[in-house]
C-alpha cells in the first residue's frame, strides 16, 4: 500500500520494543465480540491509475458549468479564478499545515488570517472580522445567535428576500436555542416588511442585498428603524464580488455583517467547501463567534501574529464559549485573500462593474422573450423572472438546447408557492452569445 | 559541458569562528522577512487583466458605493513571492512529523487533490438540474455506503462541515427523536471531563445542559458514577472512543447498555475513528451516532485550520430525524431530497445551504478507495502500532499518563518527568521547535497535569519515528540535567521567537490600519 511507510520487517522490530507478541495484543482493551476478524465487505486497495479512472468516469457524469450556456447563481456563482490561487493554495505549507497553534512555526497562515480579517472588514465596511466561519449559511446562523447574545432578545426577524437555505440554516440553530425565529414570507422586493414586525422584544433583523431574487437595496432606513428598536441589522450578502460596486453594510448602517466569499478565489465545487465571511462592529468584539487573529511582538520585539480573544472560544470556555464552532474554513479564506489580493481595489471594482454589464446585456436579452416578465428592478449580477409555466419545466427543456438557464426558485423553496420564478445569474464568465442562446432557448421553450 | 572554476576557490576557506555573525541588511539568508499586503501593494495596481465594462453602472444610483474599499493590489510576481515567503514560515505534514494529539496529522495523498479538481467536480453548481449531477451524487451515495459499511450504523447525513458542526448535526438530531417520543423534558448531557471542548459547547448549542463524568485511575470513563448521573433528564451521552487519553473504553458496550436502558442515546466522538477504522465498527459497540473527520481518518488536508467535513453516521432509530439533502434512488436515477416534506418530514432541517463539503467527499472517497478494505485496517494498525512505540522508546526518560496497557493511535505523557527542573510542558514543546519538530497537543486532555499527547500516525516511516524519538530523548536528558535556560528561550531557530499572546488579548489588533503606529515599514502612501 503505497501510502504507509511501514515494512513487515518494521513491525516486527518495533513489536519486539513494545514487548507485544503481535498487533492483536494492542487492539485487546476492545470487547472481543467487537473485533473484527475478517475484512468488511468493501473493494481491496487500488492503484492510481484505478482510483483515477473511477473517479474520472465518475466527473465524466457530470455537465460541468464551463461545458456550456450557464447561468445558475442563487448563492453559489462561476467566475475565473486566476491560475495562481490554485497553485499557492497547493503548496505544502499552506495545504498539508494545522491550525496555527504553534505560532513561531505558522506565522505565513497567520499573516494570512491578519491580512483577509482586514480584507473582509474592508469589503464589509464594519471595523472588525474574524477568520472566516465555514459558508455564508452558517455564518448567518451565527450572527442570529450573537444578537441574542448582545441585545439578550429571543426574537430574529428573517426577511423574504434571505435565501431559503440561509432561513432554513437560522431556523433550524435558532430553534434549539429557543429563538423565536419570524420568517417572512418569500417576496421579490420588500425588505421594507420587516419593520412590521419589528418590536421592542426583537434581537436583530436579517436583511439579504443583493438578495435571493437579485434586488439590491439600500438598508440604511432599516438599520435606523432597528436600531431605535434596540435591535441589531444583520446584513447578508451571498455574491461577495458585489461589494465592488454596491454600498457596503457597514456604510447602510449594519451591525452585523455576513458573506458567502465563494465568488471570490473559490470554485463552486457542487456547494462546498466555501468561506463564510463574518465581520462587526468593534464593539460586539467579544461576542464574536469564530477564530480570531491579532498582531503582537515576539521576544525580540519583532512583529508577529497570533491566534488570540481564544478565552470566547470551546476549548477554553466549553460549555459557556461564543459557538461550538473549532474551525475556520482556512484554505478556502486563503484562497479568497490571494485573489483579492491579486484584484487590488481597482480590479475588483472593474470585475464588479463588469459582471453587472453583463447581467445588463442579460436584462435586455430576457426583457426580448415573449411571456417572460423581469421581475427584479435593481440588480447588480442576478435576474428573477416570471415564466408562464412551472420554472423548473423549462429549465429542463433548455437543457436540450445545451443552455443551463438557471435555477428554479422552487428548487429552494418547493412550498414558496413561486414555482414560476426562475433565478438567472450572469458573470464576467458569461459572453454575449451565452446570452444569446438562453434568450433562444427560452423563447423556444416557452413558444411550445 | 562543465563549469568553469579555473581561477575561483573550490574549497570553503578556513575562517574565524565569529565572521558567521548577522547580516548587513537584516536578511536571514533564504527566510525572507514579508511585510503585509497593506504595506506592499498599491491601491491602483492590480494583477489580473479585465476587459472594459460593455455597459457603465449609472443605473445603480443610490445604491452604488461611494467611498474606496481600502483593498491594495499586487501585480502576479509580487503575488506570488509574498505568499511563497509566507508559506516558507510554516511547519508543515511535508516537511516533517506532526504529532499533534487528536488532530492526525497523516500525508495527504495528491492523487485526491488531483480528481478534486476535475472540472465534473469542481465546475458544478449545487443547483443545477440534479440530471446534469448524477455522477457527483453517485459518489456521494458510494461514499455513504463505505461510511455506513466502515461503522456499521445503517444511515449518514453529509452535510455537516466540520466535526464539531457533525457534533451539533447528531444532538439535533437525538434531540428531534427525544422530542417526537414525548420526551423534551431530557435536556441533559453526559460529558466525560477528558472530553474535547467541542462536546460541552455542541451540548449548551442545542440548549442541553451539561454534566461531567468522572475518569478512573485508568483513564476511562467511571461506569459508577455514569450509572448514578444517568437519570430521566439524560438526554445523550458524548463519549470519544478511543479516548482522549488515546485509550479505548475496554467498558464500551456496559457504557451503551446503561445508557440505553436509561433512555438515553449514545453519542460518539468520532474523532479518534482513524485508530480502529477496519478492525472495529462502533455500530457493534452500541453507538447511535457518531460524526466522522474525513479530514482526520480519510486525510483530506487541513488546510492550515479548515475546510474539513464531519458527515455523521446514525443509527435506525436517529434516521429518520437527519437534516436534509439526502440523495435518493429513482426510476430516473438519483435524485436529492432537500427539503423536510413528504417522507422527509421528520428531518429537524438544515445544517447549512447546499449539500456538503463535495469537495472533502471527493478526496475521502478516493483515500478509501485507494487504501480498500485492507488497506485501511492495515492504516489502524499502523498507527496503533507507531504510537505504542513512540510510547515504549519515550517511557525511559518520560512518564507516561497511563503506563499500563497498550495505548490506541496516541500516547499520552504528563509533566511529572519535568518536576524539580525549572522546564514546562509548554518550554518543552517549544524546544521540539528547534529540533524540527512540530510540538505534540499540549494541556490536552485537561484531565493529566501538563499533557502531552503524541500522535505520529500511520504514515511516518520507522526512520522517522526514530529521529523524533531521539530528538525528544535529547530533550528529555538535558531538561534533566539542568539546561533549564535552553528551554526557557526556546525557540531560538524558528522565523520568531516566542510571541507575547497576553499583549495580543489585552489590545486586540485585529486588523491593518494606517494609523496605527507599527514596527514595520512604513505604510502605502496614497498614490
Amino acid at each position: 500500500m503505497r501510502y504507509l511507510p511501514l515494512t513487515p520487517a518494521d513491525r516486527a522490530e518495533m513489536l519486539a520494543v513494545i514487548e507485544a507478541p503481535d498487533i492483536d495484543a494492542l487492539f485487546k482493551d476492545v470487547p472481543a465480540a467487537a473485533r473484527a476478524k475478517d475484512l468488511f465487505d468493501l473493494p481491496l486497495h487500488a492503484g492510481e491509475l484505478e482510483v483515477e479512472r473511477e473517479l474520472s468516469a465518475l466527473a465524466g457524469r457530470n455537465r460541468a458549468a464551463g461545458a456550456g450556456p450557464f447561468f445558475c447563481g442563487a448563492g453559489a456563482y462561476r467566475h475565473h479564478v486566476p491560475a495562481t490561487v490554485d497553485h499557492i493554495i497547493q503548496r505544502s505549507e499552506f495545504l498539508t499545515s494545522y491550525t496555527p497553534y504553534q505560532p513561531e512555526i505558522a506565522q505565513g497562515t497567520l499573516q494570512v488570517l491578519f491580512e483577509f480579517q482586514t480584507q473582509v472588514a474592508a469589503l464589509t465596511g464594519l471595523e472588525v472580522a474574524n477568520a472566516s466561519m465555514y459558508d455564508g449559511s452558517t455564518a448567518c446562523a451565527e450572527a442570529v445567535m450573537m444578537a441574542q447574545r448582545v441585545t439578550r432578545r429571543e426574537k430574529a426577524i428573517l426577511s423574504g428576500g434571505l435565501h431559503p437555505h440561509y432561513a432554513a440554516t437560522t431556523q433550524t440553530i435558532a430553534h434549539a436555542e429557543g429563538m423565536e425565529i419570524v420568517r417572512l414570507p418569500a417576496a421579490v422586493d420588500a425588505e421594507a416588511a420587516v419593520l412590521d414586525v419589528l418590536d421592542a422584544e426583537t434581537a436583530c433583523v436579517v436583511v439579504q442585498t443583493p438578495n435571493v431574487f437579485g434586488v439590491a437595496t439600500d438598508v440604511t432606513r432599516i438599520a435606523e428603524a432597528a436600531h431605535a428598536a434596540g435591535a441589531l441589522l444583520i446584513v447578508v450578502t451571498t455574491e461577495a464580488v458585489s461589494f465592488g460596486l454596491l454600498k457596503s453594510p457597514g456604510e447602510m448602517g449594519a451591525d452585523i455583517a455576513v458573506a458567502e466569499g465563494q465568488s471570490i478565489g473559490n470554485s463552486l465545487n457542487f456547494g462546498g467547501p466555501y468561506v463564510g465571511l463574518f465581520a462587526a462592529r468593534e464593539k460586539l468584539l467579544r461576542q464574536m463567534p469564530g477564530r480570531l487573529c491579532g498582531e503582537t511582538v515576539d521576544a525580540e520585539g519583532r512583529r508577529g501574529f497570533v491566534l488570540t480573544l481564544s478565552t470566547r472560544e470551546q476549548h477554553i470556555r466549553r460549555e459557556k464559549a461564543t459557538s461550538n464552532i473549532c474551525t475556520n474554513s482556512g484554505l478556502c479564506a486563503l484562497a479568497f485573500s490571494i485573489h483579492l489580493s491579486l484584484l487590488g481595489e481597482a480590479g475588483l471594482r472593474q470585475l464588479a462593474e463588469l459582471n453587472h454589464a453583463r447581467a445588463r446585456e442579460l436584462k435586455t436579452a430576457l426583457t426580448a422573450v415573449p411571456g417572460l416578465e423581469v421581475l427584479t428592478p435593481r440588480f447588480f449580477n442576478e435576474i428573477a423572472v416570471r415564466l408562464p409555466r412551472p420554472a423548473a419545466e423549462v429549465v429542463e427543456a433548455c437543457l436540450a438546447d445545451g443552455v443551463v438557464a438557471g435555477v428554479p426558485f422552487s428548487r429552494l423553496n418547493p412550498a414558496g408557492g413561486m414555482d414560476e420564478v426562475l433565478l438567472i445569474a450572469a458573470t464576467e464568465t458569461t459572453t454575449i452569445q451565452d446570452i444569446a442562446a438562453l434568450a433562444r432557448a427560452l423563447t423556444r421553450s416557452l413558444g411550445r | 559541458m562543465s563549469m568553469q572554476t579555473v581561477g575561483r576557490p573550490t574549497r570553503p576557506e578556513a575562517v574565524a569562528a565569529d565572521a558567521s555573525a548577522a547580516s548587513l541588511s537584516g536578511g536571514h539568508g533564504l527566510q525572507q522577512d514579508e511585510p503585509l499586503i497593506f504595506e506592499l501593494g498599491g491601491w491602483e495596481k492590480t494583477g489580473v487583466d479585465l476587459p472594459a465594462p460593455d455597459a457603465d453602472a449609472s443605473d445603480l444610483g443610490d445604491l452604488a458605493r461611494t467611498t474606496p474599499i481600502g483593498l491594495p493590489g499586487l501585480s502576479e510576481p509580487e503575488t506570488v513571492r509574498h505568499y511563497v515567503r509566507l508559506s516558507q514560515k510554516n511547519h508543515a505534514i511535508d516537511l516533517a512529523l506532526y504529532p499533534l494529539g487528536s488532530c492526525t496529522m497523516k500525508h495527504n495523498p495528491r492523487l485526491n487533490e488531483k480528481v478534486a479538481r476535475l472540472a465534473g467536480f469542481a465546475d458544478l453548481h449545487p443547483l443545477q438540474p440534479v440530471s446534469t449531477t448524477q455522477g457527483a451524487l453517485e459518489l456521494m451515495d458510494r461514499l455513504a455506503h463505505w461510511l455506513k459499511t466502515l461503522t456499521g450504523l445503517p444511515a449518514v447525513a453529509l452535510p455537516p462541515k466540520a466535526g464539531a458542526h457533525g457534533e451539533l448535526c447528531g444532538l439535533l438530531a437525538i434531540r428531534a427523536a427525544h422530542e417526537a417520543a414525548g420526551h423534551g423534558h431530557r435536556r441533559q448531557v453526559l460529558v466525560p471531563s477528558s472530553a474535547h471542548g467541542t462536546n460541552p459547547a455542541t451540548a449548551a448549542f442545542v440548549g442541553y445542559s451539561v454534566t461531567e463524568i468522572a475518569q478512573t485511575a485508568d483513564g476511562r470513563v467511571d461506569l459508577a458514577d455514569l450509572a448514578a448521573k444517568l437519570g430521566p433528564e439524560v438526554a445523550a451521552i458524548m463519549v470519544t472512543n478511543p479516548n482522549t487519553c488515546g485509550l479505548f473504553e475496554r467498558d464500551i458496550i456496559e457504557i451503551a447498555r446503561l445508557t440505553h436502558q436509561a433512555g438515553a442515546y449514545f453519542y460518539c466522538d468520532g474523532a479518534n475513528f482513524n485508530a480502529i477504522v477496519g478492525r472495529v465498527r462502533p455500530g457493534d459497540l452500541g453507538v447511535d451516532a457518531m460524526h466522522i473527520n474525513l479530514h482526520k481518518t480519510f486525510s483530506t488536508p487541513h488546510g492550515g485550520g479548515g475546510p474539513g467535513a464531519g458527515p455523521v453516521v446514525m443509527s435506525q432509530a436517529l434516521a429518520p430525524f437527519a437534516p436534509a439533502p439526502w440523495v435518493t434512488h429513482g426510476p430516473d436515477g438519483l435524485s436529492l431530497t432537500e427539503e423536510a416534506v413528504g417522507e422527509a418530514v421528520q428531518a429537524f432541517g438544515r445544517m447549512c445551504a447546499f449539500h456538503g463539503q463535495m469537495g472533502m467527499f471527493v478526496r475521502a472517497y478516493a483515500y478509501m478507495r485507494s487504501h480498500g478494505a485492507d488497506g485501511l485496517r492495515q492504516v489502524a494498525e499502523d498507527a496503533v502500532l507507531n504510537a505504542n512505540y513512540v510510547k515504549a522508546r519515550l517511557s525511559g526518560e518520560m512518564s507516561a499518563a497511563f503506563p499500563d496497557g497498550p495505548c490506541m493511535h496516541e500516547a499520552l505523557f504528563d509533566d511529572a518527568w519535568l518536576e524539580g527542573t525549572g522546564v514546562t510542558t509548554l518550554d518543552f514543546a517549544k524546544a521540539m521547535i528547534d529540533e524540527g519538530f512540530h510540538p505534540m497537543t499540549m494541556y490536552f486532555p485537561l484531565v493529566v497535569h501538563g499533557a502531552m499527547l503524541i500522535e505520529p500516525t500511520e504514515t511516518e516511516s520507522k526512520a522517522e519515528l526514530d529521529r523524533f524519538c531521539e530528538a525528544l530523548l535529547q530533550l528529555a536528558r538535558a531538561a534533566k540535567a539542568g539546561e533549564a535556560e535552553r528551554f526557557k528561550a526556546a525557540p531560538r531557530l524558528a522565523p520568531l521567537r516566542r510571541l507575547d499572546e497576553t499583549l495580543a488579548a489585552r489590545k486586540p489588533r485585529l486588523t491593518w490600519r494606517p494609523d496605527a503606529p507599527t514596527v514595520a515599514p512604513t505604510p502605502l502612501a496614497a498614490e
